[in-house]
């Protein structure tokens, strides 16, 4: 395994009395698939906030390719090369699918110019670009449609497409799965597996164990904010106190 | 006829200042309820300028411009860093700053305000009430133009994803703060002329003009027509503009007229009379495709309109 593009030192977030995370270590490595586990209320997303910048972690250090980051906004972490999904998907609804990824597309093109952010990015070719990155993710009939009108397994692929548009050396998917059909669960793996084959490392939460198992190199468990456990897949699954974790409260039935 | 072209031109004028506060409240989604301060900002700042430096229309017009779109920024960059529901209170509070400065600093001219504000000159000549309905048009077509562009620019794609959702925009490489201030100044450089024009058309102005009253009829003209529309300011300033000449007994009770028309616009036509799902727009689409039953082009003017 190459050098650690992501390095989460400690870290912990704390939402009033509430530590959402509490001291979380963990790294992921180039072109790794590192899956986040636990139970509801573990403390992923809020990891994944952390991560992406949207709540800076109360404790701890986050480093991206041993740059510390923590404390940078959410454009910020997003310029460096992070790219992320929402668990409940947040689409641009009034517009279309492709403008949805051109949003995330033009930045690098346009912003910081008066001029340039003044002029059209009506133009053939960011439309192409949005157009393959669409088609790769199998949403290329509906890249002219309204993105609040498609149902919610497009909508996920919204989210990943768009997170694709900002060219990743890290991308974050929250729940990508939930939702979706047998045969859109086995496209999307297989676009991460492809993901991950350009150079790109994936963090994942997943709670269909079958998904998060068999695409993960690494897993880590979360619960209570804590770190349970980390390592191969197969380790974790016969971790004593990861199977207490889910089956002792029992809140989901697609353990194992 | 004068009577037709003082209304008219006032409508115009209006219609500028609504384009502006589309700008803010339509395109970036940001509440403002103080968008009269800028108007009157940019009518102060010319009335100074042309009364007491001596300046003409045309050199204090860029110079009243500047001055607005400088205040717009120093004002908005704090307000649009509070949180949504804060920043409708904090440009109230603005208009109510902004009118008592004008109300309480002797060189503002005080309660009295400023008179004596001169014509407009074109090429040697003043102009007209018909003739400066003319400029006044032709401000309007520009400003129109300018929004058309600004929503077709990635300045105006970054505002729209900043509307529909801040967090998932910053989230992809967009600041928040950057789109809104983008299309806040914008929007107050088009009240600020606006205000320049109001100056020379009225001649005579005073901070009364441009209280909270004012900005709620702008931003009732905004609702009315459609926010995020690009015509939707023009109708809305249209009706809110004709109506009071038309029931000129109501006059008096004109401020309740439009707070019951914008809560009345916000539950049953929140799109506007020109936004998406406006009975309008289906009325006349239905009628078009009883004319020509082939393929009308969507007739909203931002988003999603295919010419890709
Ligand atoms: N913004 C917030 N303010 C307060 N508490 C929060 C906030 N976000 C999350 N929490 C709390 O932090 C804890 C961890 O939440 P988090 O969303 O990270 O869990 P999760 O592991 O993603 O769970 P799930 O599998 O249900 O998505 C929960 O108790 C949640 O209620
Ligand atoms: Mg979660």
């Amino acid at each position: 395994m190459s050098r650690a593009l992501l390095e989460v030192h400690g870290i912990s977030v704390v939402f009033g009395g509430l530590r959402a995370v509490d001291d979380v270590s963990f790294e992921i490595h180039d072109r790794e698939i590192l899956g986040l586990l636990g139970p509801n209320g573990a403390g992923k997303t809020t990891c994944f906030n952390a991560i992406s910048g949207v709540y800076p972690p109360t404790l701890g250090d986050i480093l991206l390719d041993g740059a510390r980051t923590n404390g940078a906004p959410p454009h910020g972490m997003a310029r460096l090369g992070v790219g992320r999904t929402f668990q409940i998907v947040r689409p641009f609804s009034g517009l279309s699918v492709r403008e949805n990824v051109i949003v995330a597309l033009g930045g690098p093109r346009y912003r910081g110019n008066l001029l340039r952010s003044l002029t059209s990015w009506r133009k053939k070719g960011i439309a192409d670009e949005a157009g393959a990155i669409l088609d790769r993710v199998g949403l290329l009939d509906v890249a002219d449609r309204t993105s609040g009108q498609l149902p919610i397994g497009s909508l996920r692929r919204v989210e990943i497409a768009r997170a694709l548009a900002l060219s990743p050396r890290l991308l974050l998917l929250d729940e990508s799965f939930s939702g979706l059909r047998s045969t859109e669960i086995a496209q999307i793996e297989e676009l991460i597996r492809s993901i991950r084959e350009d150079g790109v490392s994936v963090l994942l939460i997943e709670h269909n164990m079958k998904v998060a198992m068999g695409l993960s190199d690494r897993v880590v468990v979360l619960d209570h904010g804590r770190k349970l456990a980390e390592g191969k897949p197969s380790e974790v699954a016969s971790n004593q106190a990861v199977i207490e974790a889910y089956l002792g409260r029992g809140e989901r039935g697609n353990v194992a | 006829m004068d009577y037709f072209a003082t209304v008219a031109t006032l409508i115009v004028i209006q219609a500028i200042a609504a384009c502006g506060l589309n700008v803010i409240v339509g395109y970036a989604g940001q509440i403002s309820l103080g968008h009269a301060a800028f108007f009157g900002i940019g009518a102060y700042a010319s009335a100074m300028l042309t009364t007491k430096a001596g300046l003409t229309f045309w050199q204090a017009l860029p110079a009243a411009l500047l001055i607005t779109m400088l205040l717009g920024f120093l004002l908005g960059l704090p307000s649009l860093r509070v949180r949504e529901d804060f920043l409708a209170i904090t440009t109230i509070g603005i208009n109510f700053i902004v009118e008592a400065v004008f109300i309480y600093t002797p060189f503002f001219g005080g309660a009295l305000g400023i008179g004596g504000i001169p014509r407009v000159v074109v090429m040697g000549g003043r102009l007209g009430n018909n003739q400066f309905l003319a400029l006044c048009l032709v401000f309007l077509v520009l400003s129109l133009a300018l929004c058309r562009q600004f929503a077709r620019a990635w300045a105006g794609l970054a505002c729209f994803a900043v509307r529909e959702d801040e967090t998932a925009a910053s989230s992809m490489g967009i600041s928040p703060v950057r789109a809104k201030l983008s299309a806040f100044v914008l929007g107050t450089g088009m009240a600020g002329l606006a205000g320049t024009l109001y100056a020379h058309y009225a001649r005579f102005i005073s901070a009364g003009d441009f209280g909270f009253p004012v900005s709620i009829s702008i931003m009732s003209m905004v609702v009315l027509g459609g926010m995020g529309t690009l015509f939707g300011p023009l109708l809305g300033a249209m009706i809110i503009g004709i109506l009071p000449e038309i029931f000129r007994p109501l006059i008096d009770y004109r401020m309740f007229i439009y707070s019951v028309l914008l809560l009345l616009m916000i539950r049953f036509q929140p799109g506007g009379l020109l936004g998406d799902s406006s009975l309008v727009v289906g009325l006349l689409k239905s009628l078009k495709k009883l004319v020509k039953p082939k393929n009308i082009a969507n007739p909203r003017e931002i988003g999603g309109d295919g010419d890709v």
